[in-house]
């Protein structure tokens, strides 16, 4: 387990420095900060100043050390756009994210898991075979499409959910601005997070029913039917647990796909979340916030991906033994 | 009675082309998907011939005609699907989308397959600390994503060139940036597959022949592992237009003087506010029918090249 | 009365639209603590059998016709609720190959437990006491901590005890064992069938032993029921059918056991090989395969008749056994001996 873990932890640090590397070159190489904040009439001796301030005529190296060492106190540069440093906007931008991305799987592991449960049970019944169709166009319709199809019918068309924004927060021990407090936050989560679960959705329930339809096969199944246990134990105890294993791994590997997603998510719906944040901060050519973007992404990636192996870990037996394997 | 796990497509030879046809002419699905995919190629293809306005014409935007509803709605006999925000034929403009689109996303998977490929056949050709490397960088290329990593190289191209500059080369760009991050789906393939054709006595035989690495790569192993290569193929391609489509969604693809399905849509959001919703839904349509056809072609040649499948 | 009694049993597999005959009218009983085999070739039906009885036949598969009756209570008729009931509490089931049929992320204890549990109402405490004392009986040292431990901690010999104590917890009256020594190494599956063998006698259970290896079925069975393409060809005290097999299937099966071939010598293989479902042929199915074979035997099936002590279906037997009737009583006995 130890072995695991310092492995782990070998691996994301290599990971955050190749990420940093690429940030602090973004930073390094992308428009004129001094232009940025100084504007076009400002004087080459100004500039020629602030650039001096900056440090912006060092070499590459000492800046990126610089840069480095900044980014392991917290310290990811000012944005230009904001005034403020490129952490505390993104940070702050979080909790919004989080939430909508968070209501997105639950909502999918929710729906799904029933789903592909039951197409795996019964493959033959009408309604696993209409579920089966509708996952295979589901996976055929890109995520954007399924958003304006939503923000049409349940917003242009119906008025049911709001379209845009995030509504009302509420403030949680002064250091969380949550939607998922108040009437107006949730009925403003409902649409978005809809929207990424269903794009999500049909990877999940065609693979959770292969998968199942495979461990229903095994012989430590049929063992247990001859047991004479009951359907309920067998399916969601014995099957679920196996058929678990696979789909932990491919959810960690959908963790990327999941923040690409949130990002298109958030720029349909205006979401006021690290995406639409960086979106933004991409036309502005805010680079600091482009680059701490990507430091806290690749952050949450890291600890997402170590959670992943955990888990499995926790399921899977025979992983706590033979670390080594991974 | 249990079999051995058949993990890997077989072969694909001679007799494997007559499979594959007879098999597609058995199955309606999979026949109305191929029509549907050589359709929208042809479509493509002719497109600058069968378009009703020419694009490059500089008459074509009018704005005085903008945001006239398809003809069944308006009666407007010039414009089949109506026009658009500027005043562009629907039609025309979709017809030159489809051929952007399926250009980008052919020319990106030759990419890929030819990066992944040639990166499979090394990793499981020489194996050891090659294949360990080269397969640690595939787990960490796919675990970023390819959307999140074209999202942000797409990002930086933008900002580095400015938006004029990159306008200009986006259909290059677009294809580079989908072709590059995708290929470790090829490589793994192959590699597998490879793995598993080195066991064979032929490969052993060709070596012992004297035939360079290379040559046996190439000429030995790589016709064997044709089957999956069409599989992913097929996909991929489905896959890499959904890509360009959601990258010219975000407004980093192709520019709207020069529209693909994806920004066609992009543009048409704008305007389902204001109720002009053919202007979004119909390159939609035109998109998920294509992404279906190819999806669909892509899981029926696995079904029908794997083995494993014909027991259920 | 019999425990178990199969009568006509018809067990078909549904295969596009057609459906292929897997057990044609079986029929046998089995009385409270017998031991009965039932061997074969692989694809006879052993298996379709030994399932069929609990109705756990693969998905294609289903009972077209006939009776299972167990103390008299018709099985096949039975819902899954019944069923259960039966199923591990009355007739337990010992699956092929061990490193298969425990679940890889339950533990040990969980599994072992569970069984109990669903069936009984009883504390967690008094399972796991249960439990362990069933490890004890099946000579694993160190129960405690192997209740704790996980499948893949286990060599295949361990598991299977492990498995044969989870067929124990309920104390059966019926134990189904289908190949349960296969899978093993030659050294364990002695100690295996010792422990089987000395549990069934212990407990008084009955079991029920698929095998194709005549050598495991004659130290365990008292009785042998011989499979062919999903039919019963011969049936008999399980020293007699070794001893003196009748049906030309059985002969041929021992003569194929390689202790009855001198050192040296090609193994008495019986000609051709198991026909598929699909395409059994008419008469007697053996009758491809038979060197005794007549014009008769592609057309007419053939009843399953008495000679001596046990019970076969073959024509030729039939026809001497009416010849026997009619003729000279020491004549005929040569004419058998001539033709083995």
């Amino acid at each position: 387990m130890l072995t695991f873990l310092l492995r782990r932890l070998l691996q994301a640090c290599f990971v955050m420095i190749i990420i940093s590397v690429i940030s602090f070159a973004i930073q390094d190489k992308l428009g004129d900060p001094v232009q940025q904040m100084m504007g076009m009439t400002a004087s080459s001796d100004d500039r020629q100043q602030l650039r001096e301030a900056l440090g912006l005529n060092d070499g590459f190296v000492s800046q990126y050390w610089r840069f480095a060492k900044g980014a392991i106190q917290g310290d990811l540069g000012t944005s230009y756009y904001f005034k403020e440093p490129a952490l505390d906007v993104i940070l702050s931008k979080l909790p919004a994210t989080l939430e909508l991305a968070f209501c997105a799987i639950l909502l999918v592991i929710l729906v799904a898991t029933p789903c592909g449960v039951l197409a795996a049970i019964n493959p033959k019944h009408i309604l696993s075979r209409l579920l089966m169709f509708v996952s295979s166009i589901g996976l055929s319709v890109p995520i954007f499409i399924v958003a304006i199809l939503l923000v049409y019918v349940f917003s242009i068309e119906h008025n049911v959910a709001p379209s845009f924004g995030r509504g009302d927060t509420t403030d949680v021990f002064g250091l969380w601005q949550s939607g998922i407090f108040n009437k107006d936050g949730l009925r403003h989560l409902i649409l978005p997070s809809l929207s990424l679960a269903i794009a999500l959705m049909p990877i999940f329930v065609r693979l959770i029913r292969a998968e199942m339809m495979e461990v229903l096969q095994s012989e430590y199944i049929r063992f247990a039917w001859s047991k004479g246990l009951s359907a309920r134990r067998i399916y969601f105890v014995h099957a679920l647990k196996n058929t678990m294993l696979p789909i932990i791994t491919v959810g960690g590997i959908q963790a990327g796909t999941l923040v690409a997603y949130t990002i298109l998510t958030e720029t349909i719906f205006q979401w006021p979340g690290m995406g639409y944040l960086f979106m933004d901060a991409v036309s502005r050519v805010d680079t600091p916030l482009v680059a701490a973007y990507l430091m806290v992404v690749g952050g949450i990636f890291v600890v997402t991906n170590t959670l992943v192996d955990l888990i499995y870990g926790l399921v899977n037996p025979t992983v706590r033994l033979a670390s080594h394997g991974l | 009675m249990k079999y051995p796990r058949k993990e890997l497509i077989q072969p694909l030879s001679g007799s494997r082309w007559n499979h594959i046809v007879s098999g597609l002419i058995g199955d309606k699905l999979a026949m109305l998907a191929l029509i549907v995919f050589v359709f929208y190629c042809l479509v493509a293809l002719l497109a600058p011939l069968v378009a009703p306005f020419d694009m490059a014409d500089p008459q074509f935007m009018d704005l005085m005609q903008s945001d006239i509803p398809p003809r069944w709605i308006s009666g407007d006999e010039r414009f089949l699907l109506g026009t658009d925000a500027q005043g562009r034929d629907l039609l025309s403009v979709i017809l030159y989308g489809t051929r952007l689109s399926l250009t980008i996303g052919i020319c990106a998977v030759l990419i890929q397959a030819t990066l992944g490929i040639c990166i499979g056949l090394m990793a499981g050709y020489f194996g050891g600390r090659i294949d360990n490397f080269l397969m640690r960088c595939a787990d960490i290329q796919l675990s970023f994503s390819n959307m999140m990593v074209a999202i942000v190289f797409l990002a930086i191209f933008q900002s580095m060139f400015g938006m004029a500059y990159f306008q200009q080369f986006a259909m290059i760009i677009l294809i580079l940036v989908i072709g590059l991050t995708e290929w470790p789906l090829f490589a793994r393939t192959i590699r597998a597959s490879v793995l598993a054709e080195k066991q064979k006595e032929y490969v052993d035989a060709a070596r012992i022949m004297g035939i360079g690495s290379r040559r046996v790569m190439f000429r030995h192993i790589l016709p064997n592992t044709l089957s999956p290569i069409l599989v992913i193929f097929t996909i991929q391609i489905a896959n890499a237009i959904v890509a360009e489509a959601a990258l010219s969604f975000l407004g980093l693809g192709m520019p709207a003087t020069q529209p693909s399905l994806g920004s066609l849509i992009s543009e048409g959001f704008a305007y389902m506010f204001s109720g002009s919703w053919w202007i979004c839904v119909i390159p939609s349509v035109t998109l998920i029918v294509l992404i279906m056809a190819m999806n669909l072609l892509g899981d029926w040649l696995r079904d029908h090249l794997n083995p494993r499948t014909y027991k259920d | 009365m019999n425990l178990l009694s199969v009568s006509h049993l018809n067990v078909n597999f549904q295969v596009k639209k057609q459906s292929l005959a897997a057990l044609i009218d079986v029929s046998f009983t089995l009385n409270r603590g017998e031991r009965i085999a039932i061997v074969g070739e692989s694809g006879a039906g052993k298996s379709v059998l030994g399932f069929s009885i609990v109705n756990l036949i693969g998905k294609p598969g289903y009972i077209a016709s006939g009776s299972i009756k167990l103390d008299n209570k018709e099985l096949t008729t039975m819902n899954l609720r019944q069923l259960q009931e039966v199923r591990g509490k009355r007739i337990a089931m010992i699956f092929q190959d061990p490193m298969m049929t425990l679940n890889p992320v339950l533990s040990i204890g969980h599994q072992l437990v569970e069984i109990i549990r669903s069936h009984t109402k009883i504390t967690y405490k008094d399972a796991k006491n249960i439990a362990i004392e069933k490890l004890h009986k099946v000579q694993i040292a160190s129960p405690e901590t192997r209740f704790n431990q996980y499948p893949h901690e286990l060599s295949g010999g361990m598991r299977q005890r492990v498995i044969i104590a989870s067929v124990l917890l309920l104390n059966p009256d019926i134990i189904i064992a289908d190949e349960p020594t296969t899978a093993l190494d030659v050294t364990i599956q002695a100690e295996i069938l010792q422990l089987l063998l000395a549990i069934c006698r212990d407990h008084g259970v009955a079991l029920i032993l698929i095998s194709h290896d005549l050598g495991v079925v004659s130290k365990v069975a008292e009785r042998t029921l011989v499979m062919y393409a999903g039919q019963i060809v011969e049936e008999g005290p399980t020293l007699e059918i070794i001893n003196d097999p009748q049906h030309p299937y059985t002969q041929g099966l021992l003569n194929a056991l390689p202790q009855m071939t001198l050192p040296g010598h090609r193994l008495n293989q019986i000609q051709g090989s198991m026909p598929p479902l699909s395409e059994r042929p008419s008469g007697c199915a053996f009758h491809p395969r038979c060197p005794y074979a007549t014009e008769a035997c592609k057309q007419q099936q053939p009843k399953f008749i008495y000679s001596g002590v046990s019970s076969v279906a073959c024509l030729m037997i039939e026809n001497m056994i009416d010849e026997f009737d009619r003729d000279d009583p020491v004549q005929s006995d040569n004419v058998l001996e001539g033709e083995r």
